[in-house]
């Protein structure tokens, strides 16, 4: 089969087609709509994968994450007897988790307070984290210039800080920042490290720990030892509501505890989450595994494979079988072409090729409109339905193969019925 | 060797409880370069033979040699190139492929026979020339007469080379004129040494054939000579 002859196939197969254009387009309608759902199903199953990936990635699949939550409704009925509202975890909390976690590798107590940072006439709304060294271990954190906290910073509760890089770009402009010294509600910080950005590689801090974190417009995060945190900060937050103030007293946002492997996830979840009932009568905590976040990913994306899997499958069922009906009043139409043929000497082969290259020229057409079309849907579910969606090249060359195997599947019957036709029949076919 | 050879070839159809012979013990032999009409009323077997020689067709009995094979033994694949490269057919409704032009009407069998475009376009040019229609080639068949649609059959039987032109009725769609015109054509390739079967109801049609063959009832009913004995 050399190229001359592929080429006039397809041109006389595309010459047919065109000369019934309406019909080969509603035609190729249910193509077109199956290989719609195809790419569609494809680019938000990915969306779906990668997001989960991506948080894994980030809050890292060893890692449990345990939370301070201000307990619901509980404000209302406490806020009259006392005004203080304490709740979230606390130091003991932590204390009670490196003395009981047998499986724990490292455990990251947290303490994150919205401030302002000056640095001479410079003001930035920032985040302060405090925590202690080996909070890189569990954050995909990278030292930039300096270094991290240290032992000696958090035993001797230094006045020593680390800033992103972020930050330390809009808070200090030209000057260098190490060796600088940042003032934070009346206390001066010298910065010891830069480190990445927490937009870049995000800290498990990033997830919604509390109201405070949840605040918009923060230039970036200053780390300083969790020690200095506590003499100097305090723990208790005074908000300005309207009906009066409100007083908080939090010790802990976050705690989060990092073991060996991924199969000891559970078996500690579950230690914890029965240590912290012990000592919590609120439920003023939330355990986040972040293994659990992938399988949830992976539900929501079967969901969405099952229902699109399934819509992709009838429309293409049906496009297959329009088709092949098509195809076999074409080749009706065509029985006198047919016995031409034969009689000029073409083989069986010969019109089953022709026959067939038609239907899957027809199917591959109704294929690249049916990409085009998917193509925009994902766009749409991540506009209209805020979901992560990923058109990958290989989805698309899927896509594209199924058409190519539909028409194949359903063009070969009609085209085996061409070819069977008796020549003789066909001659007098009018 | 001759060109057409057949033993006792017999065609039999069964209609319902009846066995039909279309055929029986048909005993012919056509030399090369041989003008044969042949003639006989409806139901005589004509098409039946037509079809047998145009290889569209297996003979129930006997054999039938073209040129020095066997084809009555042949299979599907094995009769279609022989149909495209030995036998040229020429139809009475012209035959043509609506959506091809007069060139690619002409390539046709050579498309099948896997000539290369070159060689094949080329010679469609040449062919089309012959029979004098190469200031028309990418006309459809549809923007031509019948008597210039019936030249483009010709020259798509001649493609391949073929031993043998089966023409059906060449002029039976045609008026008086252009009917003398395609049957000049035909004289015109006899006399290049092609071998011509013709099957006419037309006596002046046969009367340019070399032999006349008459059928009557599926076997020849007497043969005769024009011009030269043979």
């Amino acid at each position: 089969m050399n190229w001359f002859r592929i080429k006039s196939i397809l041109k006389l197969g595309g010459k047919s087609l065109w000369m019934h254009r309406l019909r080969s387009m509603l035609t190729t309608l249910g193509i077109i709509f199956g290989v719609c759902s195809v790419v569609a199903m494809l680019a938000i199953g990915e969306g779906a994968s990668r997001q989960a990936q991506q948080q894994i990635e980030r809050l890292g699949s060893t890692n449990l994450i345990i939370n301070t939550v201000k307990p619901p409704d509980e404000q209302v009925a406490s806020g009259t007897t006392s005004r203080m509202n304490e709740y979230g975890l606390t130091y003991t909390d932590a204390e009670r988790f490196y003395a009981t976690l047998p499986t724990a590798q490292v455990i990251v107590p947290l303490r994150q307070i919205s401030q302002e940072a000056w640095y001479r006439n410079r003001k930035l709304a920032i985040e302060v984290i405090g925590t202690v060294p080996w909070y890189p271990e569990i954050a995909s954190l990278h030292i930039l210039r300096g270094r991290f906290l240290t032992a000696m910073d958090m035993n001797y509760q230094q006045a020593v800080c680390v800033v992103d890089r972020h930050l330390a770009k809009q808070l200090f402009v030209f000057d260098d920042p190490i060796g600088q010294d940042i003032k934070i509600k009346g206390d001066y910080y010298r910065v010891v490290g830069v480190v990445s950005a927490a937009a870049e590689s995000a800290g498990p801090a990033d997830q919604p720990v509390s109201s405070s974190s949840a605040a918009g417009g923060v230039a970036g995060r200053i780390y300083i030892p969790i020690t200095t945190v506590k003499i100097r900060f305090g723990e208790i937050k005074i908000q300005m509501g309207g009906s009066g103030a409100q007083i908080e007293k939090v010790q802990l946002q976050q705690i989060t505890v990092k073991v060996q492997s991924s199969d000891q996830v559970l078996v500690t979840r579950e230690i914890i989450s029965r240590l912290l009932s012990k000592f919590h009568k609120k439920q003023d905590y939330q355990i986040v595994v972040p293994l659990e976040l992938l399988r949830e990913a992976a539900r929501t994306k079967r969901i969405f494979s099952i229902v699109l899997g399934s819509i992709a499958a009838i429309s293409l069922l049906v496009g297959g079988i329009g088709i092949m009906n098509i195809m076999l009043a074409t080749v009706n139409e065509r029985t006198r072409e047919i016995g031409i043929r034969r009689a000029l000497g073409a083989r069986k082969k010969d019109i089953i090729v022709q026959f067939l290259s038609e239907t899957v020229l027809l199917t591959l057409m109704g294929g690249v409109l049916g990409i085009v079309l998917g193509s925009i849907i994902p766009y749409l579910v991540t506009y209209f339905g805020d979901m992560p969606t990923v058109i990958t090249g290989s989805s698309l060359i899927l896509a594209f193969g199924i058409s190519g195997a539909i028409g194949i599947a359903f063009g070969l019957y009609p085209a085996y019925r061409a070819a069977n036709m008796d020549p003789i029949e066909s001659l007098r076919h009018e | 060797m001759s060109i057409v050879r057949t033993e006792k070839l017999g065609k039999s159809y069964q209609m319902g409880l009846v066995q039909l012979h279309a055929l029986r013990d048909f005993d012919l032999t056509i030399e090369p370069g041989q003008y044969v009409a042949i003639m006989g009323p409806s139901g005589s077997g004509k098409s039946t033979l037509l079809n047998l020689l145009g290889c569209l067709d297996q003979p129930t009995t006997g054999r039938y040699f073209l040129g020095d094979e066997d084809v009555s033994q042949m299979d599907d694949d094995q009769l279609s190139y022989i149909r495209g490269m030995k036998i040229g057919f020429i139809f009475q409704s012209y035959n043509l492929i609506a959506q091809l032009n007069v060139i690619e009407n002409i390539e046709v069998p050579m498309f099948y026979q896997g000539i290369r475009e070159k060689q094949s376009l080329r010679r469609a040019r040449e062919l089309a020339e012959l029979v004098g229609l190469g200031e028309r080639l990418t006309h459809r068949p549809t923007e031509l007469s019948g008597g210039q649609q019936q030249r483009v059959a010709i020259a798509r039987a001649l493609g391949n080379d073929p031993l043998l032109l089966l023409a059906d009725e060449p002029t039976g769609n045609l008026d008086t004129q252009s009917g003398t015109e395609i049957l000049h054509i035909l004289d015109l390739l006899h006399q290049r040494g092609k071998t011509l079967i013709v099957i006419t109801h037309d006596p002046q049609v046969a009367a340019r054939a070399q032999r006349v063959i008459h059928l009557l009832d599926g076997c020849i009913h007497h043969e005769e000579n024009n011009g030269r004995q043979t």
